[in-house]
């Protein structure tokens, strides 16, 4: 007679994954990376702003030519939004769930208080929160021009991009963003970093100085553009 | 020395705990700081009250027994066990708070003593290697080479008092758990277990209900063993690579 042998199955790998604390955070860090190879790469773009209209609103169209006769007018930009749309709900839902939990696992606070941890480690939950919103500002502002300041021409994002940093609140939002973004990077990129398991003691040093020249490159790389429309440099 | 001490007082797991407010005088610089408890209860017990509970073993530094939040430090202002801080490092007439680990899987007994029997149920899910019964086996019929014998080592110093848990502003027990995974993963002796070994003891300290890390770095500041924050990288590493080979053990 055969031996009983084991019949539970073992869980699938996405079920491991994302009922662990370890493996939703390697989501989070995954998708993380994801947006921050794209900020990387939109940042750059940016930066044609200061070669003139022609070169920026040419490369805003080529960014829709992009891929083809392979693919499609614009679809290699809604193949990205579609990735990027997937990475964030990804990265807000684990965050969300990891946050709550990490609130019941600290039910009640120390009676004698001091402030733990760095400034850009206790502002990611809100840091978050804060880019969330700005990315729906973002979107609402230069993509579909629904909140717009001015006519929105598609087309023409150097006059738009010149149209939404010529009002005040269009600037402050943008750099309070950037800044947000900036520590949200630092803390967030060798977070991920440790997550994935790529940190040693030896390589912790060279981990941490990238995650602050990346989150200095990024926060100064964007802030520049509305900089120069304040001042003159771009018009 | 005179000092004021605010002591978290509760009478148990349901009671509400506040934190009281006792005067000792007498204390002499070279007191540990549990002798100093020591005295304030003697006072308690002599004027017929309730002497606070906490909780104390070898006073050497090495069982992990003790577990103070003192000052909002856990095991206080120097890196080193509650038992092995002197009363040198305060000062006459300071006012000194001490609690109680908190964490929601730590929970308060009474006074300044908690249940840390999640983390022997997070050793019990892995904390072991298969050997052989009988005679032992030759020392030097497993070699392990000098880095990993460190490392191994290095890991093994946990004390498992739950200072780490205490620190964390997300209660989680990331750096107990990895001193205790790396420690075994790294040597061919925990070879056979490697996967599951890291795979349960992981599944175990979520179902404690830990927290998850969120790399603040506070754990391995209060470690008063020095287990590195790295250490919490190198099993996420372990983790994720038997998620992908779990396939290959009977899980």
């Amino acid at each position: 007679m055969a031996l009983a042998t084991r019949t539970d199955r073992k869980p699938s790998l996405t079920r491991t994954v994302w009922d662990s604390t370890v493996g939703k955070k390697a989501v989070m860090a995954v998708s993380g990376l994801i947006m921050l190879t794209y900020l990387a790469v939109h940042m750059f773009g940016n930066l044609k702003i200061f070669f003139g209209a022609g070169d920026f609103n040419g490369y805003a169209h080529w960014l829709r030519t992009v891929g083809e006769p392979f693919l499609h007018y614009e679809w290699a930009l809604w193949i990205i939004r579609v990735v990027l749309v997937a990475a964030v709900v990804a990265h807000a839902v684990s965050a969300y769930q990891l946050s709550r939990r990490d609130i019941r696992a600290r039910p009640s606070q120390y009676v004698h208080r001091r402030p733990r941890a760095s400034y850009a480690t206790r502002t990611m939950r809100w840091g978050g929160v804060i880019l969330g919103l700005f990315i729906v500002w973002h979107v609402l502002d230069l993509t579909t021009g629904t909140v717009h300041p001015g006519g929105f021409q598609s087309g023409h994002p150097y006059q738009n991009v010149i149209d939404t940093f010529s009002t005040w609140y269009g600037n402050t939002i943008y750099i309070v963003a950037m800044l947000a973004l900036g520590l949200h990077v630092q803390h967030g990129f060798w977070s991920a970093a440790q997550t994935l398991g790529a940190g040693s003691a030896a390589r912790d040093r060279i981990l941490k100085t990238l995650a602050n020249v990346l989150a200095l490159v990024l926060t100064l790389g964007f802030i520049s553009v509305p900089v120069a429309v304040m001042t003159g440099v771009v018009s | 020395m005179k000092l004021t001490l605010r002591v978290w007082r509760q009478q148990n797991a349901d009671a509400d705990g506040a934190m009281s407010t006792y005067e000792v005088d007498g204390i002499s610089a070279d007191m540990s700081f549990l002798e100093m408890l020591d005295t304030l209860n003697e006072e308690l017990i002599l004027g017929g009250e309730d002497p606070v509970a906490f909780d104390h073993d070898c006073r050497e530094g090495i069982c992990g027994a003790c577990s103070l939040v003192i000052n909002g430090d856990a095991h206080g202002p120097e890196r080193t066990t509650t038992c092995q801080l002197h009363m040198r490092a305060f000062r006459d007439g300071d006012t000194i708070d001490v609690e109680p680990w908190r964490a929601a899987a730590f929970p308060v007994v009474k006074d300044l003593v908690v249940d840390r029997s999640a983390f022997d149920r997070i050793i019990q899910a892995g904390g072991y290697i298969s050997a052989p019964t009988g005679a032992a086996p030759e020392a030097h019929a497993t070699p392990v080479p000098k880095p990993d014998a460190d490392f191994a080592f290095e890991h093994a110093e946990c004390i498992g008092c739950g200072a780490c848990v205490a620190a964390c502003p997300n209660g989680s027990a990331m750096l107990f758990t990895s001193a205790k995974v790396n420690h075994l993963n790294v040597l061919p002796q925990g070879a056979p277990e490697r996967e599951t070994r890291v795979l349960d003891m992981v599944g175990q300290m979520d179902a404690e209900g830990f927290g998850g890390c969120t790399l603040t770095g506070e754990c391995a500041t209060a470690c008063p063993k020095g287990i590195p924050l790295p250490s919490i990288a190198a099993m996420n590493k372990e983790w994720l690579r038997a998620t992908r080979k779990a396939k290959k053990v009977g899980r």
